[in-house]
């Protein structure tokens, strides 16, 4: 094998375990655009999260920390979502209608204050049992930034959306809450970061053990070399994606989604709980996106509470050219971006990565705006 | 489903119902009753309020106030899916398949409703054989079907969710003569089975034809009711609905 080529088959492996990332994390988009019909620009802040969480999970140091606060909060949250249920939303419906809102905003907020409140010296107990450090299977820690991608979109449903769509606000409305969420989480995890790291700046806890049992020194066939962990991290993004077809096209909850999808007038009657499959599809998006999040921090070990800002720019791209709200679409745009990204780098210099990413956007606006596999506008059903 | 001997209690009895589009009331207080087995009618012309009667009682809408009451239960202010799961079924007005999902899938999305799972399988060979092109066209997605093969699809969906109640709004609408006459045989046959039917029709003539009692809405409010030999003799409601 010659040099050229060699170094070609090496930047595909490449541009295919990155893209398989963007595949992952451009999901997240397309499932809530499918049914809401409005992109969640907070979809980045919670990829952000799920490479946070993830490499808190990683680090020792960090773990037992993440540990404490996630059982103190599931601790916390069985009891006020019963008391959420039973007590509190029944408890409004009796007032009358104009001041429903703004009661429900103050008991609220002040549940929020009494559950902090009382979840510090649940924390501090369950800190003071753990061991000062842990070391944390990268399968667990991956498990840790799913769940947690996904329990944060599902809020941000409940908190950015669900009240919106409940008096009827217009899309933009929605658009910008969700820019708003997206503040927050990232202004959360600054702070955060600066408590744990006394840092905002990029960071990975080195020389961890991603996976026990994959060999950390790279691979080296004939001339190319490849990183186990980039193959790890393609398996796990294809098995992924492999698994969200098959709920999609086969399962009942699947067939709900396509079914409020395409009308939810239509789906109410034929039984479909349109808020449960609402809460199901903001789940699996937060899912996707954590599982991105974490597999990105895995490859580029260096995670700052902003990285989400240049992924949304891949990911809308992704789903633009895909075709906005298409499941398939946007796999097929994640894989095209991290290709012509690979290129850029290759040809150009690294520093065109993200402007070219931003031409492609802007040339699909112009030339496709429906995308590869979105039929056009006037002969959709 | 067996039908239950008759009783002298209504299947679906609806009291003083008044529903609202913002500040314009479209339902000014109607009050109407099914007994079991019948065919209820509900004509009036456009913009009476046919489609705001049917979306109410199916929980779309939300009442201002009024009560609905099906099979004894107060389901007032329920949510859509929950009156579903009553097996209280509206088939809408206009083609409202799933376009984009298989015939197959259509038929089979509302089935997820019902307990008796083991005879789901038996129910879609029937609606199959009843209807041999929807067996033809099963794996075709089901927006590729002509409008009439839609009409059926719908009523073929509805019939899979084991009504107990059946709701119809305007379900001959934009259909060639030939397909109408079509649709009320699909009436007349479900009718035969016991499943009570309300009938929301322009085709006034046709709906008498095979209504037991008619219920006429104009401008939000029941103007007339009786069964249908005294509303098909009453010559004023003739001019007015039956043009
Ligand atoms: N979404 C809506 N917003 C505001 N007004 C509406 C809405 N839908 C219906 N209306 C009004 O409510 C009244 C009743 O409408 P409805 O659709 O129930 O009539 P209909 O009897 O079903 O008529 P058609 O025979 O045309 O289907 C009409 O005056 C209509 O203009
Ligand atoms: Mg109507």
């Amino acid at each position: 094998m010659d040099l050229l080529t060699s170094t070609t088959v090496q930047q595909i492996i490449n541009a295919v375990s990155v893209g398989a990332i963007y595949a992952l994390f451009a999901l997240g988009y397309a499932l809530v655009f499918s049914i809401l019909g409005v992109l969640n620009l907070a979809h980045s802040a919670i990829f952000m999260w799920g490479a946070f969480i993830g490499m808190l999970a990683l680090d020792p140091e960090k773990a037992p920390i993440l540990i404490a606060f996630s059982i103190a909060a599931l601790l916390l949250s069985i009891p006020s979502i019963l008391l959420e249920k039973r007590i509190v939303q029944p408890q409004l419906l009796r007032l009358p209608h104009q001041s429903q809102r703004f009661v429900g905003l103050i008991v609220r907020v002040v549940a929020l204050y009494l559950l902090w409140q009382i979840g510090r010296p649940i924390y501090g107990i369950l800190i003071g049992i753990l061991p000062e450090t842990m070391i944390i299977p990268a399968i667990i820690a991956f498990v840790f930034s799913v769940l947690g991608g996904g329990i944060l979109s599902v809020i941000l449903e409940f908190t950015a959306f669900r009240p919106l769509r409940a008096r009827n606000a217009a899309r933009l409305a929605q658009l910008v809450s969700s820019i708003g969420a997206a503040l927050v989480l990232v202004n959360v995890a600054q702070i955060a970061f600066d408590w744990l790291y006394n840092r905002t700046e990029g960071y990975y806890p080195r020389d961890v053990q991603l996976l026990p049992f994959i060999p950390t020194e790279t691979w080296i066939i004939g001339d190319l070399r490849i990183t186990p962990i980039r193959v790890v991290i393609l398996v796990i993004a294809l098995g992924l994606m492999v698994a969200l077809q098959y709920m999609v096209t086969k399962t009942q909850i699947g067939q709900q989604m396509r079914a409020v999808a395409f009308n939810q007038r239509i789906s109410s009657l034929l039984g479909i709980d349109v808020s449960r499959v609402y809460i199901v599809t903001f789940f699996l998006a937060g899912a996707f996106g954590g599982a991105a999040g974490m597999l990105f921090g895995m490859v580029f070990l260096n995670v700052t509470p902003f990285i989400g800002e240049s992924i949304a720019l891949v990911g809308l791209t992704a789903i633009v050219l895909g075709g906005l709200g298409s499941i398939n679409g946007a796999v097929l745009g994640g894989f095209i971006v991290a290709f012509i990204q690979t290129a850029s780098v290759t040809f150009g210099g690294s520093s065109y990565r993200n402007a070219i990413v931003f031409i492609l956007l802007f040339l699909v606006l112009l030339l496709r705006p429906q995308g590869i596999l979105g039929q056009a506008e006037e002969n959709r059903a | 489903m067996k039908s239950k001997p008759e009783t002298s209690h209504p299947i679906l009895e609806v009291t003083n119902l008044q529903t609202s589009y913002g500040s314009i009331r479209a339902l000014n207080g109607i009050s109407f009753r099914i007994m079991h087995g019948q065919v209820v009618s509900l004509i009036g012309a456009n913009g009476a309020g046919k489609s705001t009667t049917l979306n109410t009682i199916s929980g779309i809408l939300k009442a201002d106030t009024g009560q609905i009451v099906f099979f004894e239960e107060d389901i007032t202010g329920l949510s859509a899916h929950h009156i579903t799961r009553r097996h209280l079924i509206q088939v809408p007005e206009g083609r409202q398949i799933i376009a984009n999902m298989s015939v197959l899938e259509n038929l089979m999305i509302g089935a997820h409703i019902r307990l008796d799972k083991a005879k789901v399988q038996t129910d879609l060979e029937g609606i199959f054989e009843r209807f041999p092109r929807l067996q033809e066209r099963r794996k075709q997605k089901a927006g590729s079907l002509s409008g009439g093969e839609q009409q059926m699809l719908a009523v073929g969906r509805a019939l899979m969710m084991r009504p107990r109640l059946l709701m119809l709004d305007e379900p001959s609408m934009g259909l060639a003569p030939l397909l109408v006459n079509e649709v009320f045989a699909l009436i007349a046959e479900i009718k035969s089975q016991g499943i009570p039917i309300l009938l929301v029709e322009q085709n006034a003539r046709k709906a008498l034809q095979i209504a037991d009692y008619v219920y006429v809405l104009d401008r939000g409010q029941i103007v007339n009711e009786g069964s249908a030999q005294e509303i098909q003799q009453d010559t004023d409601i003739l001019s007015a609905y039956l043009g």
